[in-house]
Order: C-alpha cells, then structure tokens, then sequence
C-alpha cells in the first residue's frame, strides 16, 4: 500500500526540549500525512503551527517520539534504522531552506551546484551532465562560472533549487523558500517549483503561509497548534474561509472577496484563484444577475 | 562605509593564466617569490618587472584592478624605501647635510625594494587570487598537501573550512554593513573619539555579527547534511584537476626565468647591490 506513497508520516508526535525556564514545546501532536508519488502538496499554517517541524522530520533532521515515517516504503522509525539507510532516505528527499544564503557552500555557482553529486560520489563526466541539466532547468544556465554572492535573492535560491534538483531526487521539500524573497524572486521560484512538478514528474511538499502559493498545489495541508485543521483539494479547504479565519489564517484574496460577494447574495464559487478568471467569473455573475432583472421587468 | 577588499579577489576571465591548473599556479608563484628575491642586479630587476608585466597582460586583468591592489601598501612601499634613503651607507655621499648622508647606493637600493615590493604583490595576485578561483586555489592545495592525509591530517576538511570561511566573506561584510547602518540609525557613534571609545563602539557590532555568524553556521551544516555531506571518503570532483602541455610549458618558462636572472646577475652586474 505504501509503494504509492513517497512519504508517509504515521501519527507522528514531536517535542523540543525544554529549557531552564522554558517547558518542552510540543511541535507536532499525532500527525498523518501521505504524500503520493508525483504530487504536489502544500502544507500551510501560521508560525509555530509545527509545519517546519514537520518538514524537517520529513527529511529526517528531526526524530519523531512517536508514530512512524515511510520515505519510499521504507520505515524509517525504531530501532534497527542504520546511518546507510539515513543517507539512502535523504537521496531520495532533499529541502531548499527559507535562507537561500545559508545554504549555498561554494564560491562558484556550478561548484555549488555540483557539492551534492560530489558527495554521493557520482562520476565526473556525469555531474558536469547533471549541473548543465539542473542549472537549464532553474534557468541558471549563463550564471554558472558567477560568484552566488553577487546574485539576487531568487536567483541564489534558484541555484539552491539547481543544487538539490543535480541529486536527482524524488522528493523535494521546500521549506518557506520563498519567504526571504521579493515578489520577483517569489514568481521565478514558484515557477520553478511547478515545471519540476509537472515535467520532472518530482513530489514538491511546499510550505508556505502565503495562502496564494498553496493555490497552486493540487493538495493543501492546514496545520495549527501541531496538528492538521484540514486537508484536500484547494477548492476542498478554501471552500470554507471561516474556519482558516478561526485559526488566524487568511484565505487568497480572491478568494475573500469572492466569499464577500457570495454573502451579500451574489451567485458565484469560491474556488477560483486566478485574478483574471476571478474578475471574469464576477462580471459573469453581475451580467446574468443584471440579465435576470431585466427580465423580471 | 563600504569596504575595499580588492586584495584577494578572484576576477572573473578565461585567459592562458586563468586556465592553468591551480597545483602549477601554487608551486611557480613560489618559486617566482624566490626569483625576486634572487634579483640584485638592474638587469635581473627588469627582467623579472618584464615578466610581471607580461603576466598581466596574459592575465588580461585591467591594471586598475591592479592599482587598487597596491593602494593600501603604498604606506609600506615609501616607508622602507625612505629608511632605505637615509640610513644605507655607501662609498660617496651624493648629498650632505648636517648628519644627513644620502648615498647613491641608497637611492639604487631604495627603488629596488620598493619595485620588489610592488612586483611581489602584482605578482603573487595575479599568479593566484585575481586568476585563480578560491575553490581552485582550495583544491590545489588540498591536492598538493593530500599525501599529509597519511598521516592523518585532516587536510580536506581544512580545505572545506578553507572554502566555507571564503565563501562567507562577501556575506559577513554585507551584514557588517547592515548592522553598522542599524547601530548608527540608533546613534551610535563610530567615526568620533579616541581609540579606545571607538573599540568600545564596535562591541555592539561585534556581538550581533557573532551571534548571526553561529546561526549561519548552524542553517549550513543542515543544510549540508541534508545534501549528504559525511566528510572527505568518497566524495569526487566536478573539476578534476589535470595538468596539461600549457602547464607544462609556463613552468619551464618561470624556471628558465630563474636561470636568466641568476646569469644576468653575475654577468650583467650593472647597480648590482646586495639587498637583504
């Protein structure tokens, strides 16, 4: 059953230790979460929602307490969960991190690039292959001999991305990359983000707080106070704004404003998360509603 | 206040210098050090500023960049070289003037260190920092000192050390920058006072700079575990590095260049001083 999944998190429950002063935290309170082979889910929440921590227990940074994790139908949790088979999971999940600067080891874009395949020990003919391949991909290509510290902020990220893309993974968890951005830089990475997923066929868990990123996704994850609030299709949970407004969330805009009209008794869904297909779909509405009134007379 | 930190940065190009292989480019800087110290006579002196000046126009780097190199020693440069013009003693005083002597063994030597100075700092850049990369030049060295790994020196990780520290020098002087502008928007006060009340300023530079370094540090080692990084054992190269016939052919070049300095030294001996 579990061959469908690339990770499968099993009521997993996690808490930091506490300090002196300070009780333990508890980060995570018996979450399931599956992520199908190919699929492309959000996972939303405000902060201290526990969906960081989730993810980093998704790449096996953290250990859950209890429950159990999957990563390509392996367990992963208990006794018995060897080094090698650590490092065997993290070849198949890698994470871009919220700070693009943080992450990137090299001096020089394609060495950067390159670290992770160095470090599998992949041949030389074949990493120089894959850094080509990843930088095209993120679209990185004629920056690979520049330094990354002269780059922008999405574009350092994109060579991140390039970097965790070159290993060839199945799963890839970005971890609010595109927090530190500006709106440039958030549509280039988001972009990225969704030609790897319906191109590269690879499994992105997204987590975000903005609410219009998760639109994208064709799974969305709300988490609060370490557990999962809702969970389905993006019209699935934004159908109900209320309940993301109960724990603090806000829903897309277009969302809002549809919800808005929709109470003072204008026809029209709530799942449309476009701006222009928004604004369409509102004109459609005034038109036929117009059309009716007319008729009436 | 920006920061100049010409000195030891690598300019991109792809010339004959930049293309070298950075093992080769390690070992003739060496020996080229050697070459300028071994110059005593006019004519060894102008070959070896010769070759200086035909590296950097095989380096194509624009000599601005090299200027802007040179800027912060000038001090040095005229220091030694107005020691040099006072308290060298000669045959014949060219001038006399109280207990003031100048020799013209001074003057000779005066301008050969400051030009052996100079020629050392250009030289030594563009052999290694403008043309080469720091990854390169980490690489060359790690490969150059890795028979030390026998004897269990950790020399790839000192090398990766060496990568990181270079890589988060851009970083750490960018966030120098923004909390020196943070401080000053609060008031604070760096540019007035005396020594000691302009160190005490830096403390509250100091402190957050250290503690954002160790967070760096912190978000990278994840970062690098999360890419599989266990350290030096199996790891391989995007780079290989390889000597080919171009290497070959510049160190023969810079030790031939040794031999004609040695021989003009002896046999064209004009101004010919003996400098420490």
């Amino acid at each position: 059953m579990n061959e469908n999944y690339e990770i499968v998190a099993e009521n997993v429950s996690f808490s930091y230790p506490g300090e002196e002063t300070n009780p333990p935290v508890r980060a995570l309170r018996g979450v399931t979460l599956r992520v199908p082979k190919g699929s492309y889910t959000a996972i939303l929440g405000r902060n201290g929602s526990g969906k960081s921590t989730l993810a980093r227990i998704l790449c096996m940074l953290e250990i859950p307490e209890e429950g159990e994790l999957y990563i390509g139908g392996k367990l992963m949790t208990g006794d018995g969960v060897t080094e090698t088979d650590i490092l065997e999971a993290r070849k198949r999940v890698g994470m871009v991190f919220q700070n693009p600067d943080n992450q990137i080891v090299a001096t020089i874009v394609e060495e950067d690039v390159a670290f992770g395949c160095e470090n599998l020990g992949v041949p030389t003919e074949e990493i120089r292959k894959r850094v080509d391949e990843a930088l095209e991909t993120v679209g990185m290509r004629k920056y690979a001999r520049h330094s990354p510290h002269k780059l922008s902020g999405g574009q350092k990220q994109r060579v991140a991305i390039a970097g965790v893309i070159a290993m060839k993974r199945d799963c890839i968890i970005f971890d609010e990359s595109t927090a530190m951005l500006d709106p440039m830089g958030r549509r280039e990475v988001l972009d990225t983000i969704d030609k790897l997923n319906s191109e590269d066929g690879v499994t992105v868990i997204l987590i975000t707080h903005y609410m219009d990123e998760a639109t994208r996704a064709d799974r969305v994850v709300v988490m609060d106070g370490g557990t999962i609030l809702k969970e389905g299709t993006p019209s699935e949970v934004f159908s109900d704004p209320e309940a993301l407004w109960s724990a603090s969330l806000d829903v897309p805009q277009t969302t809002e404003l549809l919800y808005g009209l929709k109470k003072k008794g204008l026809d029209v869904p709530l799942d449309v998360f476009d701006p222009e297909r928004c604004a369409a779909v509102i004109a459609g509405a005034l038109a036929s509603r117009g059309g009716k009134k007319n008729g009436d007379r | 206040m920006k920061m100049d930190i010409a000195f030891g940065q690598y300019c991109h190009g792809d010339s004959v210098l930049h293309r070298l292989d950075p093992r080769v480019k390690i070992v003739t800087a060496i020996v080229f050090i050697v070459e300028i110290f071994l110059a005593k006579s006019a004519a060894s002196f102008a070959l070896i500023v010769a070759a200086t000046v035909l590296l950097l126009a095989l380096s194509g780097i624009s000599p601005r960049i090299i200027l802007r190199g040179i800027r912060p020693i000038v001090f040095v440069i005229l220091f030694t070289a107005v020691i040099n013009i006072f308290f060298v003693r000669g045959e014949k005083p060219l001038v006399e003037f109280w207990v003031i002597k100048i020799y013209p063994e001074g003057l000779i030597n005066a301008a050969f260190i400051a030009i052996r100075i100079i020629v050392l700092i250009v030289s030594t850049s563009l052999f290694l920092t403008y043309t080469t990369t720091p990854i390169a030049l980490t690489d060359g060295l790690e490969q150059l000192l890795s028979p030390l790994s026998k004897i269990k020196l950790p020399v790839h990780e000192f090398s990766m050390m060496m990568t990181i520290a270079l890589r988060f020098i851009p970083t750490l002087i960018e966030e120098t920058e923004k909390i020196m502008n943070a401080q000053k928007a609060r008031g604070a006060d760096f540019s007035t006072g005396g020594l000691i009340k302009r160190a005490r300023a830096l403390i509250p530079i100091m402190i957050p700079l250290f503690v954002s370094a160790f967070r760096r540090a912190d978000e990278l080692a994840t970062a690098m575990e999360c890419r599989c990084y266990t350290g030096g054992k199996g790891r391989t190269r995007l780079n290989v590095l390889k000597a080919g016939p171009a290497d070959l052919i510049f160190a023969l070049c810079v030790v031939a260049l040794g031999a004609a300095v040695v021989l003009l030294n002896i046999y064209v001996p004009f101004f010919k001083v003996g400098i420490y």
